[in-house]
């Protein structure tokens, strides 16, 4: 921990910035935690946004013009399920991962 | 400036490791959608250190400071006095603190906050616990909840923050949940226009703390808010608001059955605990008139 400071003290000297300092802006690859995936059935979806309101990582985007009006990002999605526990239709299935391939 | 790795659409980066469900992200994201890039942050060790960064990587687009456990607010006080001295009036500074960091061991240095009228908004998600080391009670657990240093329940009540933060007779505090995030965005955009300090206190559910699945964070903050145990209100130039009246409160059982950490307790602690909050509510309404 103590060289790990001091390594990132030095390399910054040039730049005038004092103590480790964090400049990379960077994601985890938080899409491999998942172990269920939601699965959206449009023809049920009355495009209301409330997954969109309570995905915690914000992942959600709603399009209304297209027929696919939900989608996803499943780079990052961890599986929680929050947005089919509150689809007030129940539209959002939980599939689990293995089974989707 | 930043160097930027990722792409992500709010101030947040998508890929932060906290865990499944977890309520303080959603809380961190509606904040900082509100608040603007003109902000800055503070924060403590715990679980929302991740957004911080680790070594030279970071999850935010604004800038963040991670300080120590006890002094979130003093580190904001030094940052927003160090700004107005440099002649800048409008950069936010915001402190985001657990509870642990609030109500036990940050509690002298946010009091000082708040005694001097520094203008700092403080933060706390509260998720009733110090989840970051492996749950271990703190003095913001409710009673009668099992963690690891109160195995069989605990025996008081949970400190009142905005209680204490009232006392202090401070412009602006307000208790907000992630199951209303209108009300929790309304109450951050008000903070974000007071001139001194001004506290929030958010309800964050923990799925690995409070034992229920992943997917009920939301659906447990709802039940807490019409149950009475988390009650939602605003404190304003002096005068109470309760935003959130339900007309019969359900019984809290309803709440507690929900999660694994109430499974100990018994049928009088519950009652004792339905009458507690109860009185709470009655008083609350009381003070609003």
């Amino acid at each position: 921990m103590l060289n790990q400071q001091e390594q990132h003290t030095k390399k910054l000297q040039k730049c005038r910035v004092l103590g480790p300092c964090a400049v990379e802006f960077a994601a985890a690859n938080t899409g491999s935690w998942r172990l269920e995936r939601p699965i959206v059935r449009f023809n049920e979806c009355i495009k209301c946004g409330t997954c969109q309101r309570f995905c915690p990582a914000d992942l959600i985007t709603i399009d209304k013009g297209k027929k696919e009006c939900v989608d996803i990002d499943m780079n990052y999605c961890k599986g929680c399920g929050i947005c089919a526990n509150e689809c007030p239709k129940k539209c959002i299935d939980m599939v689990d991962e293995r089974s989707v391939g | 400036m930043f160097n930027l790795k990722s792409e992500a659409r709010g101030f947040i980066a998508h890929g932060v490791s906290a865990c499944a469900g977890c309520g303080m992200e959603l809380i961190i994201r509606n904040v900082l959608d509100v608040l603007g890039s003109d902000t800055t942050i503070v924060i403590p060790p715990g679980c929302s250190a991740l957004f911080c960064g680790f070594g030279n990587e970071t999850g935010m687009k604004i800038s963040a400071f991670q300080g120590n456990l006890e002094n979130s607010a003093a580190y904001a006080t030094g940052i927003s006095r160090g700004y107005r001295a440099q002649g800048n009036d409008h950069t936010k500074v915001v402190a985001f603190a657990g509870d642990g960091g609030t109500l036990d061991i940050g509690l002298q240095a946010l009091s000082g906050m708040m005694e001097r009228g520094e203008d700092v908004l403080y933060i706390c998600y509260d998720n009733e616990a110090y989840m970051n080391t492996g749950i271990q009670g703190s003095s913001s657990t409710p009673y009668g909840t099992s963690t690891t240093t109160t195995p069989g329940g605990k025996t008081v009540q949970k400190k009142d923050l905005l209680g204490i933060a009232i006392a202090h007779q401070i412009p602006y505090c307000a208790s907000a949940t992630v199951s209303h995030i209108p009300d929790l965005r309304k109450k951050v955009e008000k903070a974000k226009h007071v001139k001194g300090p001004s506290l929030l206190h958010i309800h964050c559910p923990c799925p690995t703390g409070w034992g229920f699945d992943t997917a009920k964070s939301v659906e447990v903050c709802r039940k807490g808010v019409q149950s009475g145990a988390w009650l939602l209100y605003e404190y304003e130039n002096g005068k109470i608001r309760v935003n959130v009246k339900p007309k019969e409160l359900l019984p809290v059982k309803e709440y507690l059955m929900l999660q694994r950490r109430f499974r100990k307790m018994s049928d009088e602690q519950v009652g004792a605990l339905e009458r507690a909050i109860r009185e709470q509510y009655e008083k609350l309404l009381e003070k609003e008139e």
